[in-house]
C-alpha cells in the first residue's frame, strides 16, 4: 500500500495538529486540544519520561534522546525539534544570546480565515514561549562567533512572515557590522498566508540583504531540516553558500501532497529526503546532527585560513 | 482579438453578452433585410455595450477580479510584446534541460530602445495551453528567464518582465531539477541586476511562480489583476479546509492592484480598455507602453550602484510587526 504522503501545507492554519515528533507523543491521548509544551520547558522533561520512534518504533527515554541530539539511537532517525534545543546542540556551552526578540506578528490586513489571525496569534502566544516562526542568536561555534537563524516549526508551521523578514534582515546586518558568519536553520511548511503579499515580498526582502552579506565576503550557511517548502525554498533555504541537509529530511518547493494531486500518481520512495536533494544536486552535504556542532567547526576554520 | 462572433463571455459579464447577442443579431436581419434601416438601433447597440464594458468593471470585488485576470480572451506576454514592440527578436532554451514554453523573452525595440522583455505565456486555444503549460514555468522556465535577464545586462538593456502565472509548475520533475532553487536564484539575482528592470502583473501573480520573475526597481500591476501570496482556491483549500471559499479568501488576501498599491507593496496601477484588456488589444498595450516609457527614462538615469541599493532598500521596507 502506497504510504500517505503528508500534508505540509496543513501545518500553516496555525492550529494544533498531532505532530509527528515522538518528543510530544506521550502514552497518554491527548483528550483537549490546544496543549504545547513550550520549547524552552521541553529541555528540562523529567527523567523516566518515555518517547517512541516514529520510524522505527524503538521506545527510548527523552534523557537518552536527549544527549543523543535528539535521533533515535536504533534508526539514526532525526526528531523534529525547536530553536531552543539547535541552540543547545550547536553553541558552545549553551551560552548565547538571543536578538531581536521584541519583533512581533501583527495582523496589519485584519486577516480572518476560521479564525482572526490576531486572535489566532494570541491564543499561541498565551500557550507557547515562542513568540514567533524564528528565532535569532549569537554565540560561539567551536570556538567561531556565529550568528544562528533557527524556525520554530510549532509556531504557525514555521511560516514565513514579516517578522522572520525582519529578524533575518537585521541578523544579516548585525553579521556585516561585526563580520561574521549566519547559519540558517530552515524548518518550515512555507509562506504565511495570514499576511498575503507581504509574506511573499519576505523572499524578495530576506534575498536583497543576502546579497548585501555576499557582497561583505561573509559566509551563509543554509542548514535544511525536516521539513522545508514552499517560500523557505524559494528563497533564502536554497541560497546557502553551502546548503545542507540533515538526513532524511523532507525538503521541496510544492508539498508532497500537491505534487501528488497535479501529477495524479504516486511519488517514488525517497522522493524530496535530503539524499534525493544530494543526488540531483541541490544539497552540498549531508551532516549528521551527532557530528553538526564539529562539522561547522571545520568548515569556519576552512573558509577563515 | 477575437471578433465578436468569437467572444467567449465569462460569467459577470452576462449583460453584456445579452447586448452582444442582440447586436448580432440585429446585423443579421440588417444584412438579411436591405429594406429596413437597422443603423439607428445597431449604433445605439454599440454604444450600449461600451457603456456596459464600462459600468461592469466600474466595481468588482476581489474575486471577479481573479476572474477577470484569467479571461480567455485575455492578451498574454506574446501579443503584448506584438502590440507594444517592434523587432522582437525570440531567445530559446535555458542552455541547460530545454525551452520551456510556459516561459518566452527576447530583445525588442520600444519606442526605438532595445528592451529585453520576459514572460510567461498561457495558450490560447486548448491544444496551446497545454503546450503552455498553462503559463507555469517549470525550474527550465526560470533559468531562462535568468539566462536573459544577464545577455540583457551584458548589453546593458534595461528588462521589462510580465508577469501571468497561476503558480510554479508543482510537478515530480520540477521537484527533482530544483524548482525552488531555480526561483531563488532568480530572486537573488534579479535584485543585483545592473540595469533597470520593470516587473508588470498582466494577468494572475501568484507566489513565488511570479516573484521569480519579479523583483525590480518598479512593479506595476494592471487594473483587472491580482498578486499575492497564493491562489485564492489553494488559500481557501488550506485555511478553510474546502475549496468553496475562495471568494472569501480573495477578499481576505486584499490582492487586488489597489490594495496592493495602498500597502506600497506596488507602484502602480495601469488602466486597461473598458471592460478589460481583453476588449482591445491594441489600447491595452499602448497603456502599458505609455506608462513603462516614463519609467525607463527615470530609471536610466539613476546610476546602478545606487539603483542596487534603492531596490534592496524597496523590499527591506516590506513588513509590518510590533515592537514590544
Amino acid at each position: 500500500m502506497a504510504k500517505k504522503e503528508e500534508d505540509i501545507e496543513k501545518n500553516l492554519t496555525g492550529d494544533d495538529l498531532p505532530q509527528a515528533d515522538a518528543i510530544r507523543s506521550s502514552w497518554f491521548k491527548r483528550v483537549q486540544k490546544g496543549i504545547l509544551t513550550s520549547t524552552s520547558e521541553k529541555k528540562e522533561i523529567q527523567e523516566g519520561l518515555w518517547t517512541k520512534c516514529p520510524e522505527c518504533k524503538y521506545t527510548c527515554t527523552t534523557t537518552e534522546l536527549s544527549e543523543n541530539k535528539y535521533v533515535c539511537p536504533k534508526c539514526n532517525y532525526h526528531h523534529r525539534i525547536g530553536s531552543a534545543e539547535y541552540f543547545d546542540i550547536l553553541f558552545d556551552g549553551d551560552e548565547y544570546t538571543e536578538l531581536y526578540a521584541n519583533i512581533r506578528s501583527k495582523d496589519y490586513l485584519g486577516f480572518t480565515d476560521l479564525k482572526p489571525y490576531d486572535k489566532r496569534l494570541e491564543d499561541i502566544w498565551k500557550k507557547s514561549d515562542l513568540h514567533d516562526s524564528i528565532r535569532v542568536a549569537v554565540g560561539k561555534i567551536e570556538g567561531h562567533e556565529v550568528l544562528i537563524c533557527c524556525m520554530d516549526f510549532d509556531f504557525i508551521g514555521g511560516s514565513l512572515g514579516s517578522v522572520m523578514g525582519e529578524k533575518v534582515a537585521r541578523g544579516a546586518d548585525y553579521c556585516i557590522a561585526n563580520n561574521i558568519p549566519m547559519i540558517m536553520i530552515c524548518k518550515s511548511g512555507g509562506a504565511r498566508m495570514m499576511e498575503s503579499a507581504f509574506s511573499l515580498m519576505q523572499l524578495a526582502k530576506i534575498s536583497g540583504k543576502l546579497s548585501q552579506m555576499s557582497d561583505a565576503k561573509l559566509p551563509y550557511i543554509s542548514l535544511l531540516t525536516d521539513p522545508t517548502f514552499g517560500g523557505v525554498t524559494a528563497s533564502f533555504g536554497m541560497l546557502g553558500d553551502l546548503n545542507i541537509g540533515e538526513p532524511g529530511a523532507l525538503i521541496g518547493f510544492a508539498g508532497p501532497r500537491v505534487i501528488k494531486e497535479t501529477i495524479k500518481k504516486d511519488l517514488p520512495e525517497g522522493f524530496q529526503r535530503s539524499e534525493f536533494l544530494l543526488e540531483h544536486g541541490f544539497l552540498d552535504m549531508i551532516i549528521d546532527r551527532k557530528e553538526m556542532k564539529q562539522k561547522f567547526g571545520v568548515i569556519f576554520t576552512l573558509f577563515k585560513n | 482579438m477575437p471578433s465578436l462572433e468569437n467572444r467567449q463571455f465569462i460569467e459577470l459579464e452576462k449583460p453584456i453578452k445579452e447586448l452582444v447577442d442582440e447586436l448580432k443579431d440585429f446585423r443579421q436581419r440588417a444584412e438579411k433585410n436591405a429594406k429596413v434601416d437597422y443603423s439607428g438601433t445597431i449604433d445605439q447597440l454599440e454604444k450600449s455595450i461600451i457603456a456596459k464594458r464600462e459600468d461592469i468593471t466600474k466595481e468588482l470585488t476581489s474575486w471577479q477580479k481573479v476572474q477577470l485576470s484569467r479571461h480567455p480572451d485575455r492578451p498574454y506576454t506574446l501579443k503584448y510584446i506584438d502590440k507594444m514592440c517592434t523587432n522582437f527578436v525570440e531567445i530559446f532554451g535555458d542552455r541547460g534541460v530545454k525551452d520551456d514554453k510556459a516561459m518566452v523573452g527576447g530583445f525588442a525595440q520600444l519606442d526605438g530602445e532595445t528592451v529585453m522583455v520576459i514572460g510567461q505565456q498561457k495558450g490560447i486555444n486548448t491544444k496551446m495551453r497545454q503546450l503552455r503549460n498553462f503559463g507555469m514555468a517549470n525550474p527550465e522556465g526560470y533559468r531562462k528567464a535568468l539566462r536573459l535577464m544577464k545577455l540583457a545586462e551584458k548589453f546593458n538593456k534595461p528588462i521589462i518582465t510580465l508577469i501571468d502565472t497561476p503558480g510554479a509548475y508543482p510537478g515530480l520533475e520540477a521537484e527533482e531539477r530544483g524548482q525552488g532553487e531555480a526561483i531563488a536564484r532568480n530572486i537573488y539575482e534579479m535584485m543585483r541586476l545592473k540595469v533597470p528592470v520593470i516587473c508588470v502583473v498582466i494577468g494572475e501573480g501568484a507566489s513565488g511562480g511570479a516573484l521569480g520573475i519579479g523583483v525590480g526597481d518598479k512593479v506595476l500591476m494592471l487594473e483587472n489583476t491580482w498578486y499575492t501570496v497564493i491562489s485564492p482556491e489553494s488559500c481557501s483549500s488550506i485555511l478553510w479546509r474546502s475549496w468553496e471559499k475562495k471568494e472569501i479568501a480573495a477578499e481576505q488576501l486584499k490582492l487586488t492592484p489597489e490594495h496592493m498599491h495602498k500597502f506600497g507593496l506596488v507602484d502602480g496601477i495601469v488602466p486597461e480598455p473598458a471592460g478589460g484588456a481583453h476588449w482591445d488589444y491594441d489600447l491595452a498595450a499602448q497603456l502599458l507602453k505609455k506608462e513603462l516609457l516614463p519609467l525607463l527614462q527615470e530609471l536610466k538615469t539613476i546610476d546602478p550602484e545606487v539603483r542596487i541599493k534603492n531596490r534592496i532598500e524597496r523590499y527591506s521596507k516590506m513588513g509590518f510587526w510590533d515592537e514590544i
